[in-house]
């Protein structure tokens, strides 16, 4: 075993540069800017693009270019530049352009505080985009999950052609650990699905046995058209009404139907708890160590992370809650996620703890919360 | 046989009178000249009127959000350096994206700018752009009466572009300035004056005579701006990148050292800005790294560096370390006021196993610690040294590391000198003793 000393962000970095990203924009902000120092000083030399856009919707703007050019790129910010990258956010969902984009939450609203960690921007990153269309979100608890979870995140944006959010947070991003890069698991790299040569090809033409659209990149010998706005399978405007309804139907059920495929997680289920802690990011991190502090006690509690938020893994959390009558949400905001889970288990008896100061929920609170609520 | 790249199947089609129409068969003719096959270009085109004319065109296209034609454009001129990249974008996309038109011009990327200025937004309504004449009659009631339109080819310069033209959208060599355009190596634009029947002229009297009147007046704007010369962005992106070093992969450390102490052990270091205490944080954990041991470091400084508080967590473990902050913590090295003020919570609660190096000046909450007093400055050592020399405090005691770690640690952590002074700092810090 030999260790690394890495950042989240610098974990980010390397699993782009795993997954064969060719172009990086980005607009320096804390706490994502460590991501752009380190693409900055990965990508040129390996033959990529790194660009310092004029601002946040440029440097999105640019990573949609070159990914209709074809290659696999990624963008890093916080909340005041995902609230900027909304506008092309909504581009990506409805035109198909694979991007991966890391949010480094911290501290909100608006410029809120720079330099202290949050969950604050998990529903924003689900519904900040005109129409409401699914995206695929991504929540690592470390700088493994960073670095991994960014290889899925590509993955995912090559295979479905849409926007995937890797949501981080500043207090994975930028605290160094000891890690043995040997051991992460690394998943196998996947490609853009080109269209079997020699049919005839459409921009969005979906075959009947596909859900998302064959891809050819612009400057291709074969003609492609990229639209924002609402279009037919050749990439022109159209105003039919039952086209149109179905292609939004598509949009969503491409993800949604295949959320099983991809849904992230930790699960350390005790046989005995009637308690399940369900969270996700750097609080899994307290979890754990309330769930070992429990076990110890002889009051064993289960504990589900979610690395996958988005689309919400029903069957999973449906799975994994079956043996208890209360699950605890915990986040670091003020209730977000727990209004998909209070949905999805109307049945059980939901509870949050949430904290929004810029502090870590702690093991404490969370053992109290479980003992005394 | 070659016919040019308009689509046949979906001709122009603009308001009865309007310029844009002609620039679309211009911009065709441009293509012929130079001979341009449909898969060496790409037409982007912006919102409004000039949106329109990716779908007049059987080439490469992409049509996005208002203003925002130039960040696409960037991206695929990037990627795909042997496209032709043509950007058709109005006077209203100028006035939503200066932005990216300050930055286009400042870049020199090899793009076409076509500005189809009609001095208006004629799809929503004829209300008044940033290029509006003052005195006009528009869409937006006395509100153009307020502004000053913007001239495209004076800001393009001053902005550094290397290619830029005022003209008329009726000139009759627009097709041979437009394949001057296209084929100079840097960002070029082409202000083009036209008529917008639809909503302009309806209200104002504009006509091709007029515009050329107005064009007249100004000084003249054609072609290459010889003060603005230089490399083109993406060649000149390329042979800087091709001049960069290789980034070392993360370096791997295996373990050689056993640590001094059993189990987890968090440090925390209170420091003041230029005491280094999150290089000697780092240093903590290769110390760790080098024992085999899991590490975690957090780091807290204000925003503005060179002043404030610097403080550091560490957490040394041989198990994975679940919650990263520093809870009782077996070493607080208290070398900085601004640190030690900042979290003097840290001081509730302690008793005898915890080992406090408390820095000469530096006044700590009281406590039940244990207590380690440095006068560094007595033993010559500088203020920005005072971190490393309590790491080399903590060796010499055999708290948490020994000093095997610390010279393994400053092996991976520095290159000579700074690695062999960082060792001979390390070998003349005297301890001393320890109180309770």
């Amino acid at each position: 075993m030999a260790l690394s000393l890495m950042e989240g962000n610098e974990a980010i970095a390397w699993g782009a540069i795993t997954s064969g990203c060719k172009f990086f924009a980005g607009y320096p902000i804390t706490p994502a800017t460590t991501i752009f120092n380190t693409m900055l000083k990965l990508l040129p030399y390996e033959g990529g693009i790194c660009l310092q856009g004029e601002d946040e919707i440029a440097s999105i703007g640019s990573c949609l270019g070159a990914s209709m050019a074809g290659l696999k790129v990624m963008t890093a910010t916080s909340g005041p530049g995902i609230s900027l990258y909304s506008e092309h956010i909504s581009f990506a969902i409805g035109s198909e352009i694979p991007i991966v984009i890391v949010d480094v939450q911290r501290l909100g609203p608006s410029t809120g505080s720079a330099t202290r960690g949050a969950d604050g921007d998990i529903l924003f990153l689900r519904w900040g985009n005109s129409s409401g269309l699914p995206v695929i979100v991504l929540a690592p608890v470390d700088v493994k999950d960073c670095f991994s979870l960014t290889i899925h995140a590509f993955n995912l944006a090559e295979e479905f052609r849409c926007p995937v959010f890797i949501a981080s947070n500043k207090e994975v991003a930028m605290t160094k650990e000891g890690i043995d890069m040997g051991a992460i698991p690394r998943p196998e790299i996947k490609e853009r699905m080109n269209p079997p040569p020699g049919e005839p090809f459409l921009p969005f033409g979906v075959p009947a046995e596909r859900k998302v659209p064959y891809f050819l990149p612009i400057g291709d010998n074969v003609l492609i058209r990229q639209t924002s706005s609402t279009h037919g399978p050749d990439g022109y405007i159209t105003t039919d009404p039952d086209e149109i309804g179905k292609n939004q139907e598509r949009l969503k059920e491409k993800l949604v139907s295949a959320v099983d495929r991809f849904s992230y997680y930790e699960a350390h289920i005790e046989d005995d708890a009637d308690t399940l802690i369900l969270t996700y990011g750097v609080t899994a991190r307290a979890a754990r160590e309330a769930v070992k502090g429990q076990k110890g006690e002889g009051k064993p509690v289960s504990l589900l992370v979610l690395k996958t938020l988005w689309p919400v893994p029903e069957e999973l959390i449906k799975e994994k809650s079956k043996h208890v009558n209360r699950v605890v949400v915990v986040e670091m905001n003020l209730g977000q996620y727990v209004r998909e889970i209070e949905r999805i288990l109307s049945d059980k008896e939901v509870s949050f703890l949430g904290q929004m100061d810029g502090r870590l929920i702690t093991p404490r609170q969370i053992k109290e919360f479980i003992n005394n609520v | 046989m070659y016919n040019g790249l308009l689509n046949k199947s979906r001709p122009p089609a603009f308001c009865p009178g309007c310029s844009h129409e002609r620039i679309a068969h211009v911009l065709d003719k441009s293509f012929q000249k130079m001979g341009l096959r449909n898969n060496q270009v790409v037409m982007v085109s912006d919102i409004g009127c000039s949106g329109l004319f990716d779908t007049f065109f059987n080439t490469h296209a992409l049509h996005g959000l208002h203003g925002r034609a130039l960040t696409y454009a960037t991206g695929l001129k990037l990627a795909l350096p042997e496209l032709n990249v043509i950007i058709t974008m109005g006077d209203g996309g100028m006035g939503i994206g200066g932005a990216h038109f300050l930055s286009a011009c400042r870049r020199n990327l090899n793009l076409t700018l076509l500005v189809l200025n009609n001095f208006n937004f004629g799809m929503t309504g004829g209300q008044f752009s940033a290029t509006t004449p003052s005195e006009a009659l528009t869409g937006s009631g006395f509100l153009n009466r307020l502004e000053r339109p913007l001239d495209v080819c004076e800001v393009a310069v001053s902005a550094g572009a290397t290619y830029a033209t005022r003209c008329s959208a009726y000139r009759k060599d627009l097709a041979e300035e437009i394949v001057h355009a296209v084929r100079h190596q840097g960002f070029s634009v082409i202000d083009i004056w036209g008529v917008c029947t639809g909503r302009f002229s309806k209200r104002n009297s504009l006509t091709p005579q007029a515009i050329e009147d107005r064009l007249a007046k100004l000084p003249r704007r054609e072609g290459v701006v010889s003060e603005n010369m230089r490399q083109e962005y993406g060649r000149h992106y390329r042979e800087l990148a091709g001049s960069q070093k290789p980034a070392l992969p993360p370096t791997e450390i295996e373990a050689k050292y056993a640590p001094p102490e059993p189990g987890r052990q968090d440090i925390m270091m209170l420091g003041s800005a230029g005491q280094r205490i999150v290089t000697a944080g780092e240093i903590l954990c290769y110390a760790g790294l080098i024992a085999g041991l899991r590490t975690t470091q957090k780091n807290d400084y204000p925003i503005t560096v060179l002043r404030g508080h610097s403080v550091s967590e560490v957490i040394l473990s041989p198990e994975e370390i679940d919650f990263t902050v520093v809870d009782k913590p077996a070493v607080i090295v208290a070398i900085g006021q601004e640190g030690v003020d900042r979290r003097k919570n840290a001081f509730d609660d302690l008793d005898g196993d915890t080992l406090i190096i408390q820095a000469d000046g530096v006044d700590v909450p009281s406590n039940n610690a244990k207590m380690q007093r440095m006068n560094f400055k007595e033993q010559g050592i500088k203020k920005q040294d005072w971190a490393l020399a309590s790491l080399s405090v903590l060796a010499k005691l055999k708290r948490v590391i020994s000093l095997d770690m610390l010279k393994g640690a400053l092996d991976i952590r520095f290159k000579d000198p700074v690695r062999s002074s960082a060792s001979d700092l390390v070998d003349r810090v005297e301890p001393g003793d320890t109180h309770l």
